[in-house]
């Protein structure tokens, strides 16, 4: 047993309103600079939606991750022989078009343009060339287009769903959309250190950030093409690869990285996790549809007296196997498996989870004769005149769940490689949690009916009613449970890292220059 | 004559190599987020392959060749000795030789006929094209006009480099040669001394580590069992990770 602790998270994506102000929050600290303005090292796409870079699931295309082949896994599209052969040309690096162009408005000409017959406009002008351009694509071209051919139709996850199935859920009436925000998943197997030939890419033992070391990164490109979730970008102008830091500087003092700080709807939750590092190499062996329970199974128990034992003879510190006891994520990972990781079978470990949305899932739409009740209003309420109703009343306790707007098989391709069963289950509990509290506070649902509810879920109340405070009330510390840094210890994390705006941020005091 | 032949055969390849090995070791590790190969692939994907792809091939050739005819003359010689084996390397030489050039026109091209490429180019990056033409083009006509170069490469250059190298430098024989080869020979001392100052410098850093280490890689900020232990004095070092 080799215990290490990691910083994990969990999106929930159940409480996420696409508001994008984490990507803000992000930007503005990390990436508002030349060179890294495409970049979004956090980012929101609507599913379903070809996301950001395009398509970025489809691995056939981008040929991120691992790979299981003849019994060994194997990186797909880089490694060591095809690293050093391709060093000179990568054949499947993703260009400046896959993302989009960055572009500012020449916004002076609103107020300098000569007195004229026509309102002057604000060009459009690309921020590499400096030259007008007609915009493509653009951050969250795709936001909200769930049902529009270009966007939502090409979405890799929709590859497993039949015509039929696929023709169902883009019927204008059932349509329905969550949001995704995406970050680095700080793997535990990560693809882009296993890729990257200069070995700049490493993760750090104390809390599992992963992290580009921006002195030794030498542009060989390798790690943007082995991430599967694309969140390693190339900086074209300084020649250097970056990617999310996970705020480390900030976790260092004890704050919540910038985005989770951020988060108007609180769907984010950080938190320590202890994990057997010895697990690493059979759970990415496994076949693709044990991976998701080896990927859980390797986290271990804070509590287990064994590992406690074993974490401090590791030289895990006592603040941290604390921290590791409150985290927010093993409550939901571990504890009420409510979350999942995304797309598991790319087989690098991700610990960042996802509690799987059932909002867009529970309502269901029927048609209704709604003609009485039109001519009772006066003639100007008709307008909204139509006879569909929203329906998210439940005549059968799981009756929506087998209605569901949004197949099971699609959230499956993403959070559980397939396996509906698993999505299943974590819907009946997101809806045993709902009813265990109408229970409480409204009072029409009888006693023996709510617990026979969260029986069928494999929820006690007082489980229920910890998954109710964690999501609904939780307030700022019972979100991030953030282990002392031990700053004291480690010379490195004295060094203050976020001098000046405009510089890359991260270790450097000096003003980057790129070389020559 | 012989100033000019002393200055640039003798003062000029000592100046070269001083500026490339300080100025190497001082960039590589004063400035080390100034060494990078500095891609252009994420900007232009499609026309990269033309030019990067046989420009490197036929470079990582020519390179080793000319080294090896340096470092073994007496094996090249042997080798050369039976006309077909002199043949087989001068014929795959020059194909090298073509293949650099091709990549060499077709990465020049790129790089200006691209609009998005303009602000990731330099004036060194156009120095750095013409002279690797320039010597690309010297050096074919030299395969092509004086035969055969790999034989009296070994005869008569390697010679001469060892002189330099020896600190002894001799160009008695190699003052001799025709002007073409002493332009090849100025040319490649001009830009082994450019190899600090441009993004050249990036073949000093190809990853050849990378075939040995792990794939993964896990760095501690400190030894974290050792410090809990109470009997280790703490001492202060600056880890050299970031």
């Amino acid at each position: 047993m080799d215990i290490r602790s990691q910083i994990s998270m969990v999106f929930h994506l159940d409480k996420c309103i696409g508001c994008h102000t984490c990507s803000i929050a992000c930007k503005n600290i990390w990436t508002d600079r030349k060179g890294a303005e495409y970049m979004w090292w956090n980012n929101v796409e609507t599913k379903p939606g070809t996301g950001y870079p395009t398509k970025w699931e489809d691995q056939e295309i981008y040929k991120g991750g691992w790979e299981k082949k003849n019994g060994r896994v194997v990186l797909k599209g880089t490694g060591k022989r095809r690293g050093l052969t391709n060093i000179f040309y990568n054949p499947n690096l993703p260009v400046i078009d896959d993302y989009y162009e960055p572009f500012t408005y020449k916004y002076l000409d609103l107020i300098e343009s000569p007195q004229g017959d026509v309102q002057p406009t604000a060009r459009p002008v690309s921020l590499i060339t400096g030259k007008p351009i007609d915009i493509k694509m653009g951050p969250n071209w795709d936001d909200d287009l769930s049902g529009t051919p270009d966007f939502a139709r090409n979405d890799p996850n929709l590859n497993h769903l039949s015509e039929a199935e696929q023709e169902v859920m883009f019927q204008l009436e059932k349509m329905a959309f969550f949001y995704l925000p995406r970050i680095c998943n700080h793997c535990l197997n990560p693809a882009c250190v296993a890729s990257c030939p200069s070995g700049a890419i490493y993760k750090r033992g104390e809390d599992g950030v992963v992290l580009i070391n921006q002195e030794v990164c030498r542009a060989w490109r390798m790690c943007v093409t082995a991430c599967p979730y694309k969140k390693s970008y190339y900086n074209w102008h300084t020649g250097k690869s970056e990617k999310c830091i996970l705020c480390f500087p900030r976790l260092e003092a004890g704050l919540a990285p910038a985005c989770m700080h951020s988060c108007v709807g609180r769907i984010r939750y950080l938190g320590v996790l202890l994990y057997d590092a010895d697990k690493i190499k059979d759970t990415v062996h496994k076949d693709d549809h044990e991976l998701v329970d080896a990927h859980l199974d390797i986290i271990l128990d804070p509590f287990d007296e064994e590992v406690i034992r074993a974490a401090k003879m590791n030289g895990i510190a006592d603040s941290t196997i604390h921290a590791a006891q409150f985290s927010p994520v093993y409550k939901y990972v571990k504890e009420w498996k409510l979350a999942l990781p995304l797309h598991a079978e790319f087989r690098t470990l991700p610990m960042l989870f996802y509690v799987p949305p059932l909002l867009p899932v529970m309502a269901t739409v029927k048609q209704v004769n709604n003609s009485d009740d039109s001519k009772k209003m006066n003639p100007m309420a008709k307008y909204w005149d139509d006879n569909w109703l929203y329906d998210t009343s439940t005549k059968e306790l799981w009756g929506t769940l087998d209605q569901a707007r949004f197949p099971l098989k699609y959230l499956a391709s993403m959070f559980s490689v397939g396996d509906e069963e698993k999505i299943k289950d974590k819907w009946m509990k997101l809806m045993a949690v709902r009813i265990h509290r109408r229970r409480k506070t409204v009072g029409d649902i009888s006693d023996e009916k709510a617990d026979a509810v969260l029986q069928d879920a494999g929820l006690t109340a007082e489980m229920a009613d910890g998954i109710f405070y964690l999501t609904a009330l939780a307030k700022f510390e019972d979100r991030f449970v953030i282990p002392p840094a031990h700053r004291e210890q480690a010379i490195e994390m004295l060094d203050f890292t976020g001098d000046t705006k405009g510089e890359t941020g991260f270790g450097f005091k000096s003003k980057i220059r790129r070389g020559v | 004559m012989d100033t000019l032949n002393n200055f640039f055969l003798i003062a000029l390849p000592y100046i070269a190599l001083a500026l490339f090995l300080v100025g190497s070791i001082f960039r590589y590790t004063r400035k080390g987020f100034q060494v990078s190969s500095l891609s252009s692939q994420f900007l232009e994907g499609r026309r990269l392959f033309y030019g990067s792809v046989p420009f490197h091939w036929g470079v990582f050739f020519l390179f080793f060749g000319h080294l090896t005819a340096f470092l073994f003359p007496k094996g090249v010689l042997a080798w050369n000795s039976q006309p077909v084996r002199l043949m087989i390397l001068e014929i795959t030489a020059f194909i090298f030789g073509i293949s650099m050039l091709i990549g060499l026109v077709n990465l020049m091209v790129r790089r200006y006929t691209t609009p998005r490429l303009k602000p990731v180019t330099n004036k060194m990056d156009l120095i750095i094209y013409l002279l690797l033409i320039a010597q690309t083009f010297f050096g074919l006509w030299i395969a092509y006009n004086f035969r055969w170069g790999s034989s009296w490469f070994s005869t008569l250059l390697a010679p001469y480099l060892y002189s330099i190298f020896k600190f002894q430098p001799d160009t008695t024989a190699v003052s001799l040669l025709p002007w073409a080869v002493k332009i090849h020979i100025i040319g490649a001392f001009l830009i082994i001394a450019l190899v600090p100052f441009s993004r050249l410098i990036h073949f000093l850093v190809y990853p050849l580590n990378y075939l040995w280490r792990p794939y993964q890689q896990v760095r501690w900020n400190w030894g974290r069992r050792r410090i809990r232990a109470p009997r280790t004095p703490w001492s202060v070092q600056r880890p050299k990770n970031n």
